[in-house]
């Protein structure tokens, strides 16, 4: 149970904060198709600063001693880097879709493409190999939170809450879930966040109020890159050992399908990514699922091809959506360049 | 979604190629720069490194390798157009079904999926039937049949669930295809068509010609010595003209072309729009399967079967094929040898300098970052008098409903020009 809690959560939050990511977007009226691109971009350059830093060896003193603040400190440093570099690479898209009306599926395509390319060639010429890994150690060892960082010893038991959510976990997954809340009350509940939402819904309106609806997408589009691109380096960090590929196995058109799943709205993003969490985590590691305990591992006693559980997260994405999608309702102004002549 | 931008299209023929050139010309050109600022900070590239690197970007078609001082040489390569016509065989192909989907206001971003059910479908079938009984001719035309037919049913896919249910298909091809990468890793795990034969090819399925198919030379092998070339790539280019027919010579092009316009004015007009969406989505699955069918059919092509990790690269260069070619069928054999051409010097480059393929990648990329605002190149090609005329036309394709009887006569006569 505690395998299949942590797990979950382990894939949920990149789904969620990248899910809310699209929904900034979308919310100011800008389709952001480049979620996934943005990602990758934002994973890559996590894993670099990390790399780099290692190299120069700023924290192997605290490493050595054990200091698991600085590391932790570290770690998020590097997740804020990623924030960063995803916003610039998200201004991109909005220049295209804000600026020059372009269409903004293809402008979202094009950097889908260019967000692999781009990390792959760099990659290939710092590594001289397809991944870029940490310069030394690897994520669980410099990240990962401990019992032993509380005064617990390697066989102490810390009950079942302390099991689930504090030994073996990343800060990274409550960094995401304290922004996923903040953000949410903020797009929800605060004046920005009103007049974000009515860029997506009536720009016109919203221009004659004198909002000005050119910043309000730049700043739905920015916030956006900024999670997506944070999302990517937790993803990269969580799931893949700190390791960039050029790829984040679809996590970022996933985490569309959740926002249409979750019509938009944070609460029902949370559990529709809680969900996704748990097909993907049982497409990962059906096997070793012991679901009570009783050492059972009932998946894979059950025989079914392993090819199944791994088409399981997009076929049910693709199911719920045909039950849902006739209730779900998108802002209404997504997609559509704004101009102010048709006032 | 891009009605308006394809009608301007339609009219500026000459606009939409300097357009596109002038796209590609950026692209060159910020790889070369890329290059050139890579190359400065590389202590093994310097400036040379990085000056031959520009050159191959640019000439790389034409690169015939290194003397023995070292020095870069160009001439005719055989081998390299040869290779370029075979690699752009599939390109065209997935152009043309991106540029379908285009037409029709879809975006079909489900290529790869289609093409890896169309390998499934024509590997199964070119090595499942035996070639004793049946004559190997044969055999080749009902595996290709059989790889366009499993692409256009799994193209429906997308086009049922958007037409019925209202979908992004966007969303439900991207669904579509992983499903379809784990789908064919399932089919082929444990087949007899995994190639057991050769160790070395572990994780390969059989080449087609170990069962005797394989697509016939046309005589182009002794044009393009020591190349991959076969006849696909005319049977490539004849398709392109047919859907080049289909789509501006008959009713149902014209029922398709009106729903990508403006998809409330057809329905208004008495078009079905949710049979020509499906039937949309059909006709570019069918293209990308047959893209998979010439590409695996050749003989001398080897499929990975455990795929379920990756989706062919093929498929998505479909995207910027068509984009490139402002989704003109005739336009999509050009940009599709010209994509083909970047896969060359990719390898040159990959060959013959430290640097690695993945610079044509980023060259494609940002083409296709440009032709996402290609209607503003072309507004300032045709200068500033023409923007006001433009800005309505580009606002008119996602009007609402209620506007459809107006919508309707605006589609009518956009089309008929």
């Amino acid at each position: 149970m505690t395998f299949l809690i942590q797990q979950t959560l382990i894939y949920a939050v990149p789904l969620m904060i990248v899910a809310l990511a699209g929904v900034f977007a979308e919310r100011s009226g800008i389709i952001n198709l480049a979620l996934e691109g943005i990602m990758i971009f934002g994973a890559f350059i996590g894993v670099l600063f990390v790399n780099l830093t290692q190299k120069a060896g700023v924290f192997a003193e605290a490493k050595a001693a054990g200091d698991w603040v600085a590391l932790q400190g570290f770690m998020v440093l590097a997740m804020l880097v990623a924030a960063i570099m995803g916003a610039v690479f998200s201004l991109l898209l909005s220049f295209a879709s804000v600026n020059l009306k372009a269409d903004q599926t293809i402008g979202g395509t094009a950097l889908n493409l260019l967000a692999p390319a781009l990390v792959l060639f760099f990659i290939r010429i710092i590594a001289n190999q397809n991944t870029l890994q940490m310069a030394e150690g690897d994520s669980a060892s410099w990240f990962m939170i401990k019992k032993s960082f509380f005064g617990y010893g390697r066989n102490d038991e810390m009950g079942f809450f302390g099991r689930t959510f504090i030994d073996k976990t990343y800060l990274a997954t409550y960094i995401c879930i304290l922004l996923f809340i903040v953000l949410s009350i903020l797009l929800y509940k605060t004046r920005f966040g009103l007049r974000l939402r009515s860029c997506g819904e009536n720009p016109q309106a919203a221009d004659s109020l004198g909002i000005n609806v050119y910043v309000m997408r730049y700043a739905g589009t920015t916030i956006s890159g900024a999670l997506a691109g944070m999302g990517g380096f937790v993803y990269a960090l969580t799931t893949a050992n700190c390791a960039s590929t050029g790829d984040v196995a679809g996590f970022g058109f996933l985490a569309l399908a959740v926002m249409i799943f979750g019509n938009w709205k944070p609460l029902n993003i949370a559990c529709s990514a809680l969900l996704f969490g748990l097909f993907k985590c049982i497409a990962a590691s059906y096997a070793s699922i012991d679901i009570n305990g009783d050492g059972v591992f009932l998946l894979a006693d059950l025989g079914i091809s392993p090819h199944f559980y791994r088409m399981l997260p997009y076929l049910i994405t693709l199911l719920v959506l045909a039950f849902t999608s006739k209730k779900s309702r998108a802002p209404k102004a997504e997609g559509i360049p704004y101009d102010k002549s048709t006032r | 979604m891009n009605g308006g931008l394809s009608k301007l299209w339609q009219k500026g023929g000459t606009k939409s190629v300097l357009a596109s050139l002038i796209s590609i010309l950026i692209g060159m050109a910020v790889g070369g720069v890329i290059i050139l600022v890579v190359g400065l900070n590389n202590p093994n590239l310097g400036l040379s490194g990085a000056w031959e690197g520009i050159r191959l970007v640019f000439g790389g078609l034409f690169s015939t390798g290194r003397t023995a001082a070292g020095q870069l040489t160009f001439g005719f390569n055989s081998t390299s157009v040869g290779n370029m016509l075979f690699r752009a065989t599939p390109l065209i192909l997935t152009g043309l079904s991106v540029a379908v989907a285009f037409k029709t206001g879809l975006f079909n971003i489900g290529a790869p999926g289609q093409y890896l059910m169309g390998t499934a479908a024509t590997l199964m079938l070119a090595l499942g039937i035996p070639t004793e009984t049946v004559p190997a001719p044969l055999v080749w035309v009902i595996a290709f049949l059989g790889g366009m037919l499993a692409g256009a049913l799994w193209g429906c896919i997308p086009g049922l669930v958007k037409a019925y249910l209202n979908i992004n298909e966007v969303l439900a091809c991207i669904m579509t295809n992983w499903i379809a990468a784990n789908l064919v890793t399932w089919m082929f795990d444990g087949s007899n068509y995994r190639n057991l034969v050769e160790n070395t090819k572990s994780g390969y399925i059989y080449k087609t010609s170990y069962n005797g198919v394989q697509t016939a030379k046309l005589g182009l092998d002794k044009l393009f010595p020591n190349s991959q070339v076969n006849g696909g790539i005319i049977v490539a280019i004849v398709i392109a003209v047919l859907v080049y027919i289909l789509m501006n010579k008959t009713t149902l092009g014209y029922e398709l072309k009106a729903c990508g316009a403006n998809r409330h004015a057809a329905r208004y007009a008495g078009i079905s729009d949710k049979r020509n969406i499906v039937l949309s989505m059909a006709i570019a699955g069918a293209l990308s399967g047959a893209a998979a069918s010439l590409y695996y059919l050749s003989g001398n092509t080897e499929f990975f079967w455990s795929t379920y990790q990756s989706l062919p690269a093929t498929g998505f260069n479909g995207i910027p094929v068509a984009l490139l070619a402002a989704s003109n069928p005739i336009g999509v054999i050009f940009t599709g040898c010209f994509m083909s051409m970047l896969d060359i010097v990719g390898l040159q480059l990959t060959n013959l300098t430290a640097y690695n393929e993945y610079i044509t990648d980023v060259i494609i990329a940002v083409i296709v970052y440009l032709s996402a605002f290609s209607l503003v190149i072309k507004l300032w090609l045709s200068g500033r008098g023409k923007k006001h005329k433009a800005a309505p036309a580009e606002t008119a394709a996602p009007a609402p409903a209620p506007d459809a009887p107006d919508g309707a006569q605006d589609a009518k006569g956009g089309e008929a020009k």
